[in-house]
């Protein structure tokens, strides 16, 4: 498509200023983290390498980050099984009510995380009766994990067709081992963005958290926010974003890059 | 074909698709060694009858059998045919050789075997040396022949092949039809084979089942076939056919049912000439030619309005094209009148 030069100039200042909208805040965490003003004064007046290597001594930020790792894995684990699980059933089989299923299964993830949290918290408390914990964390993240996990997986599966399948149980194969020699290996970097999206999805996640989460468990994002506005402790939490930023960046690129070298290859 | 028990055998087979039925009533028998076509249009059933003998769906009702064995409610990987897919289905994440080896590891068979076996199997499709690449490195033939070998190296009793040639180029196409006719020679197994190109069918079949709506229109040899159509359903869709209705055929040609004439057993000469005995004679114009290299198209309006197609081999260099406005004599015997059954409701 060809556009004219005015065009061309609008649209290019407009994306520029969205991005900036996006990413210069980021970067002012990026620099604030070396400035040597303990309350965030703007431009910063010196810079200093204190807050990183505080950061890395400070043990509740280094026991959130081990908590939010342990969190995310399992909430991860949980939602490759089942969201590959549901998609198989919903993709390969005709059942009474499927696509009522499809839109509950989807459904977590448009609710609102506030609501999510009042009713896993009503539920484990008052219903099961089951002491918050990490377990219960773990829970609540997979009940969003698994659309991550489930779009990528049921998108591979129509795309894949069932010909291949199909090729496999002709030449003598019983479904497990099709499942385990043609489907999985199809499947494979599907499972891999979707987990790491439903990794990144977890790590970060604090609205559904604080509600699930018990009195002692302190993720990483629960530690920044209980650490913010609390002084001389800013310029470590913005060493933390910093961190942060740069592990969700991780996955997410790669998930992209891995969906989208699919679409090319195709 | 009337050895004791047939290679297959469908009885009474049904298959509904909601309120369709796809296959309707079918009774077949497929011969040992044969090399059998489901020929039809679209939508006529055949692909729904391969996929009904390689057990990928369940028959509403009816049954199916393999070699006297009722196979009818057998999972695929229980049964001894295979198929070669319309669009290959050749595993990406695997080599050539993988993908040929998969019957034989699935079943048990010992590394080095399965590798030789798959090996000799890529040979006799004159693919040696391509087994360490993917399929997607390959070319469309060369992928075609691959799910040959990967078909036949499990020796199955049967081979189904789903319009395996569909999505070759014309030249290819003829080039595989050989190579499918040679295969299915030194296999010695049967061979169903659907598509819906009926030249390809008369070219390699030893019998041709033509399918409409589900079940089948006629079943015979391909000059069977071809010579003595038996609906007007067969006499268009195999070839080309001049149709006459049965009040046309009465009024042209004396006859009282539909009758049909190919367009080869008809010859133009001028108004002036005699016909022989035996021969009946129309008198019309040329509306249109066409040029096909080998022969020529010419269209005649007879009088009265009703169009012939005569085709013309073209054995000398002499231009047909200005022959538009010619007024001519349509002349065949009127032993080549191929009587018809009226056209079912």
């Amino acid at each position: 498509m060809r556009l004219s030069r005015a065009a061309r100039v609008t649209l290019g200042t407009v994306t520029t200023l969205i991005l900036a909208v996006i990413y210069l805040p980021l970067f002012v965490v990026f620099v604030n983290s070396f400035s040597t003003s303990t309350n965030l004064t703007w431009p910063p007046p010196g810079f200093t390498l204190e807050w990183w290597g505080k950061a890395f001594q400070n043990a509740g930020a280094l026991e959130g980050i081990t908590t939010s790792v342990q969190i995310a894995l399992a909430a991860t684990a949980i939602s490759l099984i089942l969201g590959t699980m549901i998609s198989l059933a919903l993709q390969r089989f005709d059942f009474f009510g499927r696509d009522a299923v499809s839109l509950l299964v989807i459904l977590p993830i448009a609710l609102p995380g506030i609501v999510t949290g009042i009713a896993l918290n009503n539920f484990f408390r008052t219903i099961l009766d089951v002491r918050l914990g990490i377990a219960t964390i773990i829970v609540a993240h997979a009940t969003f994990c698994i659309v991550t996990v489930f779009n990528n997986v049921i998108a591979r599966l129509r795309r894949m067709g069932t010909s291949l399948e199909e090729a496999s149980a002709d030449l003598g194969a019983g479904v497990w081992t099709t499942f385990r020699l043609v489907t999985f290996p199809q499947l494979r970097s599907a499972l891999l963005a979707g987990g790491l999206l439903a990794f990144a999805l977890s790590f970060d996640e604090i609205i559904v958290t604080t509600f699930t989460a018990g009195a002692g468990v302190t993720t990483l994002p629960i530690w920044i926010l209980d650490n913010l506005f609390r002084p001389n402790q800013a310029p470590i939490v913005n060493v933390i974003a910093v961190v942060l930023v740069i592990v969700s960046i991780v996955p997410i690129y790669l998930a992209q890059r891995l969906s989208g070298s699919e679409q090319l290859q195709k | 074909m009337t050895s004791a028990t047939p290679a297959i055998r469908l009885t009474g087979l049904t298959k509904t698709f909601g309120s369709v039925n796809a296959v309707d009533q079918l009774d077949l028998e497929i011969g040992e060694g044969e090399f059998f076509s489901m020929l039809g249009p679209s939508g006529s059933g055949k692909t729904t009858v391969l996929r009904l003998i390689a057990g990928f769906e369940l028959p509403t009702s009816g049954t199916v059998e393999l070699q006297g064995v009722d196979v009818t409610h057998r999972a695929p990987f229980d049964r001894d045919v295979n198929t070669v897919f319309q669009d290959y289905a050749l595993f990406p994440h695997m080599t050539v050789l993988e993908n040929v080896a998969y019957g034989l590891r699935v079943r048990g068979v010992g590394r080095a075997e399965r590798a030789e076996r798959a090996e000799a199997a890529l040979a006799s499709v004159a693919l040696a040396g391509f087994g360490g690449r993917k399929p997607s490195q390959l070319s469309g033939g060369q992928r075609q022949r691959v799910a040959l070998a990967r078909a036949t190296v499990v020796q199955p009793k049967v081979l189904l092949l789903d319009e395996p040639l569909g999505a070759l180029d014309l030249k290819l196409r003829e080039q595989m039809q050989v190579e499918l006719k040679e295969l299915q020679r030194s296999l010695g197994i049967t061979f169903i084979f659907v598509t819906h190109d009926q030249e390809e069918a008369l070219t390699l079949s030893d019998r041709i089942a033509v399918f409409n709506h589900g079940h089948i229109e006629q079943l015979g040899t391909p000059t069977e076939i071809y010579e003595a159509p038996s609906s007007p359903f067969v006499a268009s869709f195999v070839g080309t056919s001049n149709i006459f209705d049965p009040s046309e055929a009465e009024r042209m040609l004396g006859r009282t049912s539909t009758v049909s004439i190919r367009p080869e057993k008809i010859a133009l000469h001028t108004p002036a000439s005699k016909p022989a005995a035996g021969t009946v004679s129309l008198p019309g114009t040329i509306s249109e030619v066409i040029y096909l290299g080998t022969s020529t198209r010419i269209l005649v309006e007879l009088e009265g309005g009703k169009r012939l197609t005569v085709l013309e081999q073209n054995a000398s260099s002499r231009s047909a094209l200005d022959r538009r406005g010619e007024m001519v004599h349509a002349r065949f015997a009127s032993a080549d009148l191929v009587a018809l059954e009226p056209v079912a409701a």
